[in-house]
């Protein structure tokens, strides 16, 4: 009985939020505003849902597939929904978070039906591909995170965020499409498209087949624009910096990150830890694509002025770890890449939050503004504070248990350059953060030696209502409890996660005992 | 010649990839917004084309296996192409036109902003904002 509930979770998973996405529109015809209800719910809803998948699959020590078959077509001819350990933890980040910047959209995002209905076909998006079995299904899923995802960041007021969402989208198809590509020469060298069944027939056809490596080709270029690797990455800060505040969190936690998951899959479920040691050069390229993206975004992120490009760009960099740590290939740096993706997700989605609290109640947009902040607004600062020292990485955090192990990782497969570059990484990040920091900690609102003071008073307020970045209609709204308990809530969980690495190993160990031997 | 006979056998893998080369070069090349989304297109016919091609390759000397009808029930009678793949390309023509309304969508909004369709004149545009 519980069996036959525990299969229909993944399919209800993905179909909901799909669904729900319609309603919006269909009570928008009569009522103004029931677009925040009707996601809230179904945010809830899945949540839940995710929870009662995580005690099905966690509950038992063994490894444990929760297998759908849509339309009840066996392997390998239907497409398959599967949860397991590490889609399962996919899918609590992804529920999780949609169901925490909901508490920001309500008063502060963007408003109106159409917007949460794009916000639910994104979070549906999101979820089928955490959960696809299918390779091909699997680019029909990009392609509709991408769709809603270039609809919400063109969802701001300004013309801006235009611009920033159609260059997105024109590179964002360039990477779906070399995905489908290499899809299509797996295909012509295996005639499959499941991915339990791919992983035999591509060991079958050989490693040093031409077909396979140049799939794996497509399919890795495909995924490093989704990504955004250095230099593959120009979509992304545009994009982070001019959809509206509301926006900003969900895309910057979980887009790039569900899009690691599916490379992190395709890369260990698919071509296998095998491929990636027997074909020559790969786990070198991947490494060095990581590695270069780590130090390129890292450095392009203390020159940055405005806090969510400088974020953006930290984003590069902490995605390049993970490809690294997934270039590395031991079981070590793999737990390392599935932490980090976790709790670079939760970092980023509470300070993106921070941020958004920040310019909606205190007018500030780029780090000089932040002057003062820890003095004005002692509870955001204080969050967004223990949010940046968590991406840094100083213990006890979450950023810094996922670091640890994908050092420890380099270090025992004697990859010197990976444990190099985390160290470089890590004084780089603490560059850009220091900045920030002693921007709200030790600076002064107003310079005392300054006479006009009340000059300065309206300079940040005129900077909104200017509205040069326009993502929030430039309007000053008003700060809720809801938000800053968010942020704080976020901060908290970054922390306590940070006790939890023993906890992340065990809980993927039946799926690392699989895929490391 | 042998490079000739390649080409003579696999002349459609050879015309994917120059399309894609065009699209690709449109979209980086032509400083026309909408000139760029139909680079795109392009690029995308050039993969469904691939994959149509791919439904008629043979399999072990075999002509094309297929799931719905196996080669081997009248092996040098019945040519059965994959149908496999034509589904997909259908699948993937759906999402394509999707993509081209939503950057539609997009550039008339862009137009109505700033008054022009050409990356340069947007960007000089953008400078002077």
């Amino acid at each position: 009985m519980s069996e036959e509930i525990g299969s229909v979770l993944p399919i209800l998973l993905v179909a909901a939020p799909i669904l729900a996405a319609t309603l919006p529109l269909i009570f928008g015809l009569r009522l103004e505003r029931t677009g925040w209800s009707v996601a809230l719910v179904t945010c809830a809803g899945t949540f839940l849902a995710s929870l009662s998948l995580a005690t099905t699959v966690f509950g038992d020590a063994t490894h444990v597939l929760v297998i759908h078959e849509l339309g009840g077509f066996a392997r390998p001819v239907g497409i398959e929904l599967v949860a397991d350990e590490f889609s399962t933890l996919i899918v609590l980040l992804v529920t999780g978070v949609s169901l925490a910047v909901l508490a920001y959209t309500r008063v502060g995002g963007p408003r109106g039906n159409t917007f949460y209905s794009g916000y639910l076909l994104l979070v549906g998006g999101l979820l089928g591909l955490s959960l696809t079995g299918d390779v091909f299904n699997m680019f029909v899923f990009l392609e509709i995170v991408g769709l809603g995802t270039y609809a919400l960041v063109a969802s701001g007021d300004g013309p801006e965020s235009a611009v920033a969402a159609l260059k997105y989208l024109i590179v964002g198809t360039v990477g779906a499409s070399l995905y489908l590509l290499g899809v299509g020469f797996l295909f012509m060298a295996t005639g499959t498209l499941n991915m339990l069944d791919l992983q035999t027939q591509v060991e079958a056809a050989g490693y040093d087949n031409t077909l396979v490596v140049a799939g794996f080709a497509f399919i890795f270029v495909g995924f490093a624009i989704k990504v955004a690797q250095w230099p593959l990455h120009g979509w992304q800060p545009d994009a982070y910096q001019h959809a509206p505040d509301g926006v900003t969190p969900l895309v910057a936690a979980l887009v790039s990150t569900v899009s690691a998951y599916a490379l992190g899959r395709v890369l260990f479920t698919v071509f296998t830890v095998d491929f990636v040691t027997a074909t020559p050069y790969a786990s070198e390229i991947i490494v060095a694509v990581g590695a270069t993206s780590v130090v390129a975004g890292s450095v392009l992120a203390v020159i940055q002025y405005d806090v969510k490009r400088m974020l953006a760009y930290s984003s590069v960099s902490q995605f390049g770890l993970i490809v690294a740590a997934y270039g590395i290939a031991t079981e070590t740096a793999f737990v390392g890449a599935v932490i980090h993706l976790l709790g670079h997700g939760l970092l980023k989605a509470g300070l993106f939050l921070a941020v958004g609290v920040v310019a909606l109640g205190y007018g500030a947009r780029t780090v000089g503004e932040y002057a003062g902040l820890a003095h004005e607004r002692p509870y955001v600062a204080g969050g967004m504070a223990v949010l940046l020292i968590a991406l840094v990485g100083i213990p006890p955090s979450v950023g810094f248990i996922g670091k640890w192990y994908i050092a420890l990782g380099a270090v025992q497969a004697e990859a010197w350059v990976v444990s190099a570059v985390i160290f470089l990484s890590t004084m780089l990040t603490l560059a850009y953060v220091a900045r920030l920091l002693e921007r709200m900690y030790f600076t002064p609102a107003h310079p005392l030696s300054d006479p006009h003071d009340t000059a300065h008073d309206h300079a940040p307020a005129a900077a909104t209502d200017g509205g040069t970045d326009a993502a929030n209609g430039g309007t000053t709204g008003r700060v809720t409890v809801a938000m800053l308990a968010v942020v704080v809530c976020i901060a908290v969980l970054a922390v306590l996660l940070g006790f939890a690495g023993g906890l992340f190993f065990e809980l993927l160990e039946p799926f690392t005992a699989e895929v490391f031997n | 010649m042998i490079g000739l006979e390649i080409l003579a056998s696999h002349y459609a893998y050879a015309l994917m990839f120059v399309l894609l080369g065009v699209g690709l070069y449109m979209m980086i090349a032509n400083e026309n917004l909408v000139k760029k989304v139909i680079g795109v297109n392009l690029f995308q016919t050039a993969i469904f084309l691939f994959f149509v091609s791919v439904a008629y390759v043979e399999v072990d000397g075999e002509p094309g296996d297929s799931p719905v009808v196996p080669a081997e029930v009248a092996p040098g009678e019945l040519f059965v192409a994959s149908p496999l793949p034509h589904v997909i390309v259908l699948t993937a023509i759906v999402v394509g036109v999707a993509l081209t309304a939503v950057a539609l969508a997009l550039i008339v909004r862009i137009y109505s902003e700033y008054g022009t369709l050409r990356e340069d004149t947007l960007r000089e545009v953008r400078a002077d904002e």
